[in-house]
């Protein structure tokens, strides 16, 4: 039994529900940076906002994969009761807390059910909107601009390289300690 | 299963057989349970009940049950659980702490004497006075066909 065992949201209904108000909206407006998991205490390396997407998503029909070790591990099956895959292939939702599997090893989906992809959880230092990246697409009025301090080097040419396979592809949610901010695999990215 | 297990699932099933207010009452002359916070629930939900045809077919879905489940960590870092039939969060609430508060040494012979003990010797009697009843209204069919 873990010893340190800590609570998930106050309230699971009305926590998750807003939590995943927000996802959508963040979904919705790919470059968003909006707050998340406040008052959420998830054990250690898990952030807030990691703790929150987690809580909301995931459950028994989801496989995660994660690098995350016990407590954390145990927090996130007692929570969300989601098994644990083997490989990041075969998980629906990656989260790395150490070095990231590579974009296009995990699983795209198939041209016939796209939505059976994988969803990429992935820690950053910090998000801030108005400089960094270039996104464009849908849900962008014109242009957006996502810095992410701490995004694993070559990420940026690796989702921007998954556009070749639209309508397969990995949608990202970068999720520092206090917010989160989509990339949807309809968005073109650039660096700039 | 250690000893300890097999005590625990012991105290596990009469907490869950008993009712809150049974419990309650146990705990007034209980010495007092540390405090306590809760990581999840109490919450109402459904399990499926699974049967099997004479207790050797293959299994099948016999309905759907609503439990009440809750955890709670004491001082010290123990974790309780609970999982009972029927509605319940406050006979819920305290299985799950006095689940957590039986697993410390310390507190277990104490606990165990003033609720365990006596609840479970209560649930035995009930136990017997129904087997009772239903022996009385026992049919002895090979009598009855003697008797033609």
């Amino acid at each position: 039994m873990t010893a340190a065992l800590l609570p998930g949201f106050a309230d699971p209904v009305l926590g998750a529900q807003a939590a995943f108000r927000a996802l959508l909206d963040a979904m919705a407006r790919p470059g968003r940076v909006l707050p998340l998991g406040e008052g959420l205490a998830p054990p250690a390396p898990l952030t807030p906002a990691l703790g929150a997407v987690l809580l909301t998503l995931c459950d028994a029909d989801t496989p995660l994969w994660t690098d995350a070790p016990d407590p954390a591990r145990g927090w996130i099956g007692f929570h969300c009761g989601c098994p644990f895959a083997r490989n990041p292939e075969q998980a629906a939702f990656v989260l790395p807390l150490g070095e990231a599997p590579p974009l296009d090893s995990l699983d795209a989906g198939t041209d016939e059910e796209p939505h059976r992809s994988a969803t990429l959880l992935l820690p950053v230092a910090a998000l801030a909107e108005g400089a960094g990246w270039r996104l464009t697409g849908p849900g962008i009025a014109r242009e957006a601009r996502l810095s992410a301090t701490g995004a694993p080097p070559g990420f940026a040419a690796a989702f921007a390289a998954q556009r070749a396979r639209f309508p397969r592809g990995v949608d990202v949610i970068l999720a520092s300690p206090s917010a989160v901010a989509c990339l949807p695999r309809s968005t073109r990215l650039s660096e700039g | 299963m250690t000893d300890e297990d097999r005590e625990r699932r012991h105290w596990l099933a009469v907490l869950a057989r008993a009712t809150a207010d049974e419990i309650g009452q146990r705990l007034a002359d209980a010495p007092p349970l540390p405090p306590h916070r809760a990581l999840r629930g109490p919450e109402i939900g459904l399990v499926m009940v699974r049967g099997r045809a004479g207790g050797d077919g293959a299994p099948f879905n016999l309905g759907e049950a609503t439990v009440t489940r809750c955890t709670v960590a004491i001082e010290g870092g123990a974790v309780g659980h609970a999982v009972r039939i029927g509605r319940d969060r406050r006979a819920a609430e305290l299985s799950a702490l006095l689940d957590a508060a039986l697993q410390d040494a310390a507190l277990r012979p104490a606990l165990h004497a003033a609720v365990i003990a006596p609840l479970a010797e209560a649930q035995a009697a009930r136990r017997a006075a129904e087997a009772e009843r239903a022996a009385a209204t026992r049919v002895e069919f090979l009598t009855m066909v003697q008797m033609r």
